[in-house]
Order: structure tokens, then sequence, then C-alpha cells
């Protein structure tokens, strides 16, 4: 919206500045901890930055909000979401998801590339890019596909894309692997000169023909074809070559195996990599009622993967938690196993499982929070605006969290417009109070403010 | 018991069950003219096949029919599911009709489960996928306890493709259950690579394993599996896994040989093995006809005398 003014004003840079920082009323939030650290403080949020932070800060003004404690931390960024807008609007729009991501602390969200047509032309993320920003929910980065189609067998124009409105700096073929080993250096060679990043689903697909389950005791009693890990792994460590060799960007998307954490960890430097919130809390132990909601892709594994994981993102080896937020409609998962499509919601509950695996069993601080859920996605993403520190003259992008609540999880009730979360019924610490976009409240008490 | 959905879903005590009444159910009919008995009078039996299959399908149909139940022969290829219909949709529409049973062959591991999910009718897993068929481990344990006494100790080997055998699963939870000792033998490519976790020991080396055997099961070896890559020809698969009649003369006088059907002949097991004395394979499938009366019997009638 400022832009438009600006563009109609057209006056100078300068005024054109005051006019973009032209907002909401000043905030004032009485008594929040940033990063959960010391005692509360306040921080006053004025044309959408962090005009001043501080004990007692003078309020005359400014709306006052009295946060009683709550952890502040910079505005939540996901590089892997499916908003399956265009195609299949029945399952997610760009409107519910963006409200999903808001009530889940999130600013920003990488829109991934496989909706119907596939993201792969600068019409196209130019069109998400632009519903993104008519919501105003959150900041929506379209993701380009590598390949035409996600056909895996000609480049899609990364440049155009690129160069786009939508400005795109992450491609990927999510959903399919860019297996062409070819395909794949020259994707990662071209993607040099428009500094971007290629974020690869690494599966090696001759290894998971009809692959169902993680290869391993549950898939071999349950009768499901084994989706080895070794899939992954190979196929990371062929990326990582090939990346370090072209000096290009590499991260690999979803890490599900205690193996693939042995690989990042060799190949420490060379790519980035995300974890789900779903890898890090559940095994495949939950298939054995064979509940198409506990279907996902790289699969869910075994509790030592798991463990692997969790110290991985605790340590640096996974740079970052993004969610593969997954909407299906209902008729996509009522059904039996293999006809059943693979995914899970991610969203809104995402802070609440890492604060669940991470933060509780002492592996993460709420500073180590900020580092996997907001500034290292967002340097990946290479989104400047955010991910930025809690201080005065940064942008005023951040959430505020009740540490100490405890929330249960209903499908039926989150944003989505599908309910497919696998942790239906789960009682899950920590809460989102406020999510706060450039100064203004998106979403609040679990209610979003459009 | 509600449904039968996997072998390892039961006890030893409801599995002894099962086994006895089919002992009994035997022994009402041997010899009888009308062979027919009045128990299931008014129920409404489906069998609701998505795959192909002879024996599974007509043994239940015959279980079904001589306890005088009304039985429904429902195909994939010839119902409106070849529209497209879902399976679910279709567990609604035959509950809606008043099914008191429906028998579920499906390709999906799990589609048993899921139907009775779905339908308050009993549900019969007749095979879904590589996960298991229950009946076919009953009938396979009947048969093995009349020949053998019992499977308390008893040294049992499974020989072939255990990887894709919904056979081999519902044996190895059954079997194990009942007290049995397993041992599977297959090319290392047919083996799950979770059998570490399996009641049972594995192994590469059918002669060897043959003299220590009190029955050897020979697995189906699909079609489809041979042109997988998962061993190198039919000729070398014969030669390392297929129960040959100089390979059975290793077996101990008493040991018998049990086939599922339907049988590769020369492929998994020779002609002249298949019909010696000590294969038992068509009394397996007489068998196959009592147990499922059996199961029919425990979820359908035995309901209304409280258990």
């Amino acid at each position: 919206m400022s832009e438009c003014s600006e563009r109609t004003i057209g006056h100078s840079s300068e005024r054109s500045e005051r006019i973009i920082g032209h907002g909401p009323p000043p905030l004032l939030l009485r008594g929040v901890r940033p990063y959960g650290e010391g005692d509360p403080i306040d921080l006053m949020l004025r044309d959408g930055v962090i005009a001043e932070a501080g004990p007692g800060l003078d309020a005359t003004g400014a709306e006052v909000r009295d946060c009683g404690g709550l952890v502040a931390l910079p505005g939540f960024v996901d590089l892997h979401t499916h908003l399956r807008e265009p195609g299949r609007e029945d399952a997610e729009t760009i409107a519910t998801g963006s409200a999903a991501a808001a009530l889940g602390g999130y600013t920003a969200v990488f829109a991934m590339a496989n909706t119907e047509p596939v993201a792969d032309t600068a019409m196209a993320v130019e069109h998400v890019w632009r519903r993104g920003q008519q919501i105003g929910l959150v900041d929506v980065a379209p993701v380009g596909a590598v390949t035409v189609g996600l056909g895996g067998e000609q480049l899609a124009e990364l440049g155009a894309m690129a160069g786009s409105a939508a400005g795109v700096r992450v491609f990927s073929d999510d959903g399919v692997c860019v297996h062409d080993p070819l395909l794949m250096r020259r994707a990662l060679e071209y993607s040099t000169s428009l500094g971007a990043v290629i974020a690869q689903h690494a599966q090696e697909p001759r290894l998971t023909v009809g692959a169902q389950a993680h290869e391993g005791e549950i898939a071999a009693r349950l009768g499901l074809a084994g989706w080895p890990a070794t899939a992954e792994e190979s196929i990371v460590a062929r990326d990582c070559m090939l990346a370090a060799a072209a000096g290009a960007r590499l991260h690999v998307c979803h890490v599900s195996s205690a193996g693939t954490v042995d690989v990042l960890r060799w190949a420490r430097g060379r790519t980035t990599a995300e974890v789900t919130p779903h890898h890090l809390l559940l095994s495949d132990e939950r298939l054995a009622g064979y509940d198409p909601v506990n279907k996902v892709n790289p699969p869910l594994r075994t509790r030592d993967d798991s463990a692997a994981l969790r110290a991985a993102l605790a340590e640096g080896v996974i740079d970052c938690v993004a969610t593969d937020h997954a909407p299906h409609a209902p008729q996509d998962k009522d059904c039996e196993w293999e006809a059943a499509s693979p995914g899970m919601l991610g969203l809104q509950t995402a802070l609440s499982v890492v604060v669940e695996t991470m933060v509780r069993p002492g592996l993460l601080d709420w500073r180590g929070v900020a580092r996997v859920m907001s500034e290292r996605p967002a340097a990946v993403g290479g989104i400047a605006t955010q991910g930025r520190p809690l201080a005065t003259g940064e942008p005023a992008t951040l959430v505020l969290v009740d540490p100490d609540a405890t929330w249960t999880v209903r499908g039926a009730q989150l944003a989505s417009l599908a309910s497919n979360t696998p942790f239906e019924g789960m009682t899950l610490p920590a809460r989102v109070v406020t999510t706060l976009l450039r100064g203004r409240v998106t979403a609040d008490d679990g209610k979003v403010r459009r | 018991m509600r449904h039968l959905l996997s072998a390892a879903d039961l006890d030893a005590a409801t599995a002894t069950s099962l086994l006895d009444t089919a002992d009994r159910l035997k022994e009402a009919l041997l010899g009888r003219e009308v062979r027919k008995l009045p128990t299931l009078r008014g129920r409404t039996v489906v069998t609701l096949f998505y795959e192909s299959s002879t024996r599974t399908r007509a043994s239940f149909e015959i279980a079904g029919k001589q306890m005088s139940a009304d039985v429904v022969n429902v195909s994939a290829g010839s119902s409106s599911v070849s529209k497209g219909e879902s399976l679910r949709d279709t567990a609604l529409t035959l509950s809606a009709m008043g099914a008191d049973c429906v028998i579920l062959r499906h390709p999906s591991a799990g589609a048993a489960h899921r139907m009775s999910e779905w339908t308050p009718a009993h549900v019969i897993n007749a095979g879904d996928g590589m996960h298991e068929h229950p009946t076919q481990a009953l009938l396979d344990a009947a048969t093995l306890r009349e020949h053998l006494g019992t499977l308390d100790g008893r040294r049992i080997t499974i020989v072939g493709d255990v990887l894709h055998s919904r056979v081999a699963r519902s044996n190895v939870a059954l079997l194990s259950m009942l007290g049995a000792q397993l041992h599977l033998v297959a090319p290392p490519t047919l083996l799950p690579a979770g059998v570490s976790g399996w009641p049972v020991t594995t192994g590469h080396d059918l002669d060897a394993a043959l003299p220590q055997s009190d029955a050897v099961m020979m697995l189906r070896v699909q079609a489809e599996r041979m042109h997988g890559g998962f061993f190198p020809s039919a000729r070398e698969y014969a030669t390392w896994y297929g129960l040959s009649e100089a390979r059975a003369a290793r077996l101990p006088q008493h040991a018998v040989v049990l086939h599922p059907g339907p049988m590769l002949r020369g492929m998994e097991i020779s002609a002249a093995v298949a019909d010696s004395p000590r294969a038992v394979i068509t009394g397996q499938v007489s068998n196959g006809v009592h147990i499922r009366m059996a199961v029919l019997y425990h979820l359908l009638a035995s309901q209304e005398a409280g258990t």
C-alpha cells in the first residue's frame, strides 16, 4: 500500500521514505523480553521500525500494550511452504495460508513452486507475489521451479524469475528431486549469476520407486514399500560436491535421516539445510494404524533419526527449521495409505514443536529459536528485511510468544482450509500471542488482523 | 474379536480357539450329504476384491454358503470402483445396504484397517498389499498342527520372496506366537530391510536348513518380481532356492511341504515334490474353507452368544 502512495504522489525520495513509513499509530509494547533474556523492557514501534528500546519508555501518543514479560523474537521465516494457489484452492489459498502463517508467528513464507500451473515463469511467480502483497499478512516470497513444469529435463527461465517483480532468489523443484546430475550441475552453475540458491528435494528416484514409508522395521512389518535413507543421503552427498565445484549455493530441503546429518557435517560450509518440525518430533512408529495423516515425503523415520536431527539443529549443522506446510483436501487423506497424498500442516504448530523438541530439553535457548526460525532462513532465502535483530532502527517485524502457555492442537480450528495436522490432540508448549509485520499487528491472540 | 485385520492382532488363545473351531466344523461336515449348517442364516457377507483371486475368494464364498450366509461377490473391475469411487465411499455404500461382513482384498497395505474405520460391518482382511493375509496363516497353522501334532517347538522354514509376501508376514506373526521356531531362507534382495526385528532367524542356504526342518513353506515368486532385478534369472533362483526332488530328500522323514499357491512348478517347487506325499498343498486348500468358516462364525455368530 505504501509503495502505491509513493508512486501516485511521486515526490522526492526523502518524502517517499516518510510516506512509506506512514503506517499504523505508534505502538508501545510494555514489558517484553527480547530473546527471553534479562528483565522486561519496552519497545516503541513507530513508522514500521523499532524506534526505541529500553525500560520505562514514555508512552505519550502511542497505543500501549501490556505484554507481561512475553518473549519477543524476530518474525519467523519459513523457507518451505505449500500455499497450493493456483490450482488447489480447495486445500489452501494464499489468503488462508498467509493467515495460518501469521497465527504461527511467521512474517515471511517461501511459497513452493509445485502449484498448478507450476511456478516456472516470471508471470507465475509475480502472480503469487502480488497476491501475497494484496493479502498483506506475511511477505510471500515465491520459489521458482528449477526445471520447466518440474519435469527435470529443461531449465526453467531462472533469470526471468529472478529479474521479475517477485525477485526470486530461491529455486526448487520440491516435491520431486532434480535427479539428473548434469541438469543439477547446470542449475547450480547458472544460479551463481543470479545470487540465488538451489533448494533440493533430495530423493534418488530409482531407489524410491513406489516408496511409502521409511525403510526399516516398521515398514517391513506393515508391508509398506521402503523409502531408504540412502536415497536422500546419496543425493545430498552428490549435490554438496557439485555445489562446491560450481561455487554455487545449495540448500537441502527437509533433512530426514541421521546419515544425511553425517554428510552435512562433512560438507559443512558447502551447503545449508533445513529440518521440519514433524521430523524433529515424530517417528515411523505412528504408522501402525495406517492413518495417512502420518504420510509425508520424506517419510517419518526412526527415533534415532529424530534425535540426530535435533542435535544437528542445536549444533548448527542444520541451519534452520522449515515447515514443509502441505495442506491436503480431505479426500486426499481419507483413503488407503498408498492412494493418499503425502504432506502435513505445519505453520501454526511449528513454534510449539520446536519448543517441545529443542527448548524444553535444553538444546536451544530463545536466541537459538530466533536463529533457526528467523535469522538463518532469512539469510538463506535472501530477504534482507527479515530475521533482523530486535534493536533500535530495525524493522518492527517480530513475534511475541508466551513461553509458559500450553495448548491442544485441533486441526479443524487451524486457519488452513485443510486440517491434516499430525499433531491432532497433542498438548504442546508455548503459544504465539502477537505477530507484527513492519509495525502492524497481523495476528493477535489467535485472531488474524487484516 | 470384531475384525480380522492381521494375524499380529490375534493372541494365542484366540488363534487356538479359531483352529479348534475349524477342526470341529470339519468334523461336523465330514461325510455329510448336505454340507450346510444354518449358523449364518440371514447374514450378508460381501467379498470385495480389488485383485484377482481364485482360491481365496472361492474359499470364502464356499465357507459363507456352507454356513447359510448370503454371499455377495463384488469385483473392482465390474463395479463403480472402476468408475473411480473411493474405497471409503464403497465402504459406506456396502454398509448402507446392510452388509454384516466385508471380506476385502486390496493391493494397498492397510486397506482393511482403513475399511474397519469406515464401516460398522465386520471386516476380514483377505490380503492387503504386502502386509498380511491372516486367514492364509490360520489355514497353514491348521495344516501344520494336523500333520505335526503341535506348533510348539516345531521348526518351520519359509523360503522365497519374503519381502513382498503377505503370506510370510502373517505366518511369521501367527506361527511364532503359537511357539514355532521360524527360519527364513531367501536371497538378500528378497528379505525386508527391517527383518532383524522379526522373531525369526534368516539365512541364504536352503540345503543347510532343510535337515533341521519339520516343515518347509515355499512362497510364490510373483512374475513381476522376476524382472525387477531382485535376482539374476529364474534359472538361478530355481537352482538356489527352488525345492527340487533331490533337495527335498534332505528333509526329515516326517517333514511336510506347504505352498500357498498358485504354484510355479519348476520354479519354486518341482512338479515331483508338489505331487509327492509329503506335499500337503491340497490339504491347505480344504483347511482353508474350514478356517474361513471358523472366522465367520467367531465374527458373526458367537457375538450373539455374548463373546
